[in-house]
């Protein structure tokens, strides 16, 4: 299926694997604001996921292992951040700052032996009867598993946050710390716990790039995805859908670009090139103009039990 | 602790901050990416290593790597120069102007910025010309393409850039006249899962050879996943990808000239100068040519290598006309180095156009 010189049936896959590693990331990191943290060490947890997911998926040949692996040491760097900013009340911005220094440094560190290794590649997974569909099959019914995780992840999380009881306590404890605190709620362990989901998801992310779209380890790889992360989440009015639509328009007009240029459209490459971040922006800034939106109330505030 | 103490504490950690470096030049080196890219920044550490290799403990080197050009990367090279820096290796183009800001503010320093084209008392400028590379590399892809597509993932639209896409373009044209060249602009230098789809792009619409002219490794990483697509090491040998995609490669070699400016800091012969060395004199290496290429297609590259060695071949001899169809250089006639630094039009036959 061709639309203006570019095949939709190449495209549409393009499109959901560079979105995916910025959609994990995001979806993991709504949550933690969700729950009234601020954690700016998302970058840092990614390429900590991207390099351990790494080094295991060469090491043991399969790379499932490598996610796994990716998400455990994602959540371990986030709890560094948790022990601070829970227990021994460090502000929340430097603390994620750090985390984020910590997070290139160490992987440079770790990484150096890896570099300009192959990894193993992750094998599609063909949904039965709906990937023998023709033209559809192949643009959504035949990624890897890691793709349909993160759409399943989205879905997830925004039937717990919206229709139950944990995503009740959960945004109580975002949005008025001291009212939850009074009715009996643990704060501290909630965000704990949600902390360490922001973490491995974000580190879920960063293997997906150096294990699936890239796939290669080189330092300092995510360069910057970790930061259209957390601009996606305000954009997305903390709504986990919302996150998705931004993940995958974002994802979705930079390969679309990076496309258009390939066949040599006649637009100007500035515009191209500026297209994903504007129309991420206007599209979800519009979409906020609806309803009334603001950030967790308890955001980035610092809670102890004894104020 | 009283006040006098910590006052006695901070006079002595200053004291021994300055007592520390022992070295005779302390030689500082700004790099826009990080030192494990496998490209760029990778090779301009390697000229450092050198440096520290050959002057031994007489001279100290720091280096401050994903520098962003502009305004953070003045702050950067201020830094170094009041820790005592008496030299500045700045190594991207746009770190062009944070450079003489940051030199003006301190004229003992000495500052050598590459690629880029002002010079002042304390500012030297230095380039290797890389479109020497890229013309070898434009000969192989014109004859080995099969779909005669060639995809090219850009940095940003600065001459050196646009130097390197004309050169391709007019030796795969020489040896291909159907060849088309398909161009994208990162508007990054440095970022891998950016370039890996550009990259994969470039191959969905049918290119079949993809140069580069960004930093890491992932646009080789790319084109391997796809299979039968060529790729050219770009900056560093990239030489973990041989034999396929990657077939040859623009190996930089800045260690020789790191030395030498290092020298002469050492000597107190230090000039501000401008230096743009190739093939010839060595700063630009080509890498081994892989058995993928067909060994008659190995020897023209070999002998083109040569020639331009030896002076007796210019990538840029005439006749060439601008993309616009005007006349630039008559039969015979070899460019000036004026008209290639400042470089900003496309030869005739590219049918993008040049953002402006």
């Amino acid at each position: 299926m061709v639309v203006f010189g570019i095949d939709l049936v190449l495209l549409i896959p393009a499109l959901m694997i560079s979105a995916t590693p910025v959609l994990l990331a995001a979806i993991g990191e709504a949550i933690v604001e969700k729950s009234g943290v601020l954690n700016l060490g998302v970058e840092g947890m990614m390429i900590i996921g991207a390099v351990i997911g790494f080094i295991i998926a060469v090491n043991t040949q399969i790379p499932i292992y490598g996610f796994l692996c990716a998400a455990i040491a994602g959540a371990l760097l986030s709890i560094i951040f948790a022990v601070l900013t829970q227990f021994m009340m460090s502000n929340q911005v430097a603390t994620g700052l750090g985390l984020t220094m910590v997070g290139l440094g160490l992987s440079a560190l770790i990484g150096k032996p890896y570099e300009g290794i192959k990894s193993p590649t992750l094998t599609k997974f063909e949904i039965p009867f709906l990937s023998d569909i023709p033209i559809l099959g192949p643009m959504f019914f035949s990624h890897d598993a890691i793709v349909y995780l993160s759409i399943l992840v989205v879905a997830v999380v925004a039937l717990i946050v919206n229709k139950t009881r944990w995503g009740l306590v959960l945004r109580a404890v975002g949005e008025n710390q001291e009212a939850a605190h009074a009715l009996g709620y643990k704060v501290v362990r909630i965000r704990f716990i949600a902390i360490m989901f922001g973490g491995a998801m974000a580190g879920l992310g960063g293997a997906y790039i150096s294990l699936a779209r890239v796939p290669q380890w080189t330092e300092g790889m995510t360069a910057g995805a970790g930061w259209i992360a957390l601009a996606l989440v305000v954009f997305a009015s903390w709504k986990p859908w919302r996150v998705l639509i931004g993940a995958y328009l974002f994802g979705g007009i930079t390969v679309l670009q990076l496309n258009l240029q390939a066949i040599g459209v006649a637009i100007p490459v500035e515009i191209l090139s500026m297209s994903p971040y504007l129309v991420t922006i206007v599209v979800l800034v519009g979409i906020s103009l609806f309803g009334h939106h603001t950030a967790p109330g308890s955001l980035a505030r610092p809670f102890h039990a004894s104020q | 602790m009283n006040y006098k103490s910590i006052l006695a504490g901070v006079l002595l950690a200053l004291g021994l901050g300055t007592a520390v470096s022992a070295a005779d030049v302390k030689v500082g080196f700004v790099y826009v990416g990080p030192i494990g890219d496998g490209g760029w920044t990778y090779e301009h550490d390697k000229g450092r290593l050198a440096v520290e290799k050959h002057f031994g403990d007489r001279v100290e080197t720091i280096y401050q790597e994903s520098v962003p050009e502009g305004a953070d990367s003045e702050r950067v090279m201020t830094t170094m120069a009041m820790q005592g820096a008496d030299l500045i290796f700045t190594t991207s183009f746009g770190y062009m102007d944070p450079t003489i800001n940051v030199a003006k503010k301190f004229p003992n320093v000495r500052f050598e910025h590459a690629t880029g084209y002002k010079r002042s008392d304390n500012v030297s400028t230095y380039s290797a010309r890389f479109y020497e590379g890229r013309a070898i590399q434009g000969h192989i892809a014109g004859k080995m393409t099969k779909t005669n597509k060639i995809g090219y993932i850009a940095s940003f639209p600065i001459p050196e850039v646009i130097r390197g896409i004309n050169s391709a373009y007019i030796h795969a044209k020489k040896v291909n006249p159907d060849v088309e060249f398909n161009i994208i602009w990162a508007y990054t230098w440095f970022d891998p899962a950016k370039e890996a789809d550009a990259a994969k792009a470039l191959i969905d619409q049918g290119a079949d050879v993809v140069l580069q002219h960004t930093d890491s490794t992932a646009p080789q990483a790319a084109a391997k996943e796809a299979g039968n697509v060529i790729t050219f090491g770009q900056a560093s040998d990239m030489g973990e990808y041989a034999p396929m995609p990657r077939v040859s490669s623009i190996i930089d070699d800045w260690g020789p000239y790191y030395v030498a400016r290092t020298q002469a800091v050492l000597d107190g012969s230090w000039k501000s100068v401008e230096t743009w060395d190739g093939i010839g004199p060595g700063m630009v290496g080509i890498g081994e040519i892989s058995d993928a290429v067909p060994a008659e297609v190995k020897a023209e590259a070999l002998a083109m290598r040569d020639a331009i060695a030896n002076g007796t071949y210019h990538p840029f001899t005439g006749p060439l006309k601008k993309q616009d169809g005007s006349d630039w250089l008559a039969a015979g006639e070899t460019s000036d180095d004026g008209t290639l630094l400042g470089m900003n039009f496309y030869v005739e036959g590219i049918t993008a156009e040049v953002p402006q």
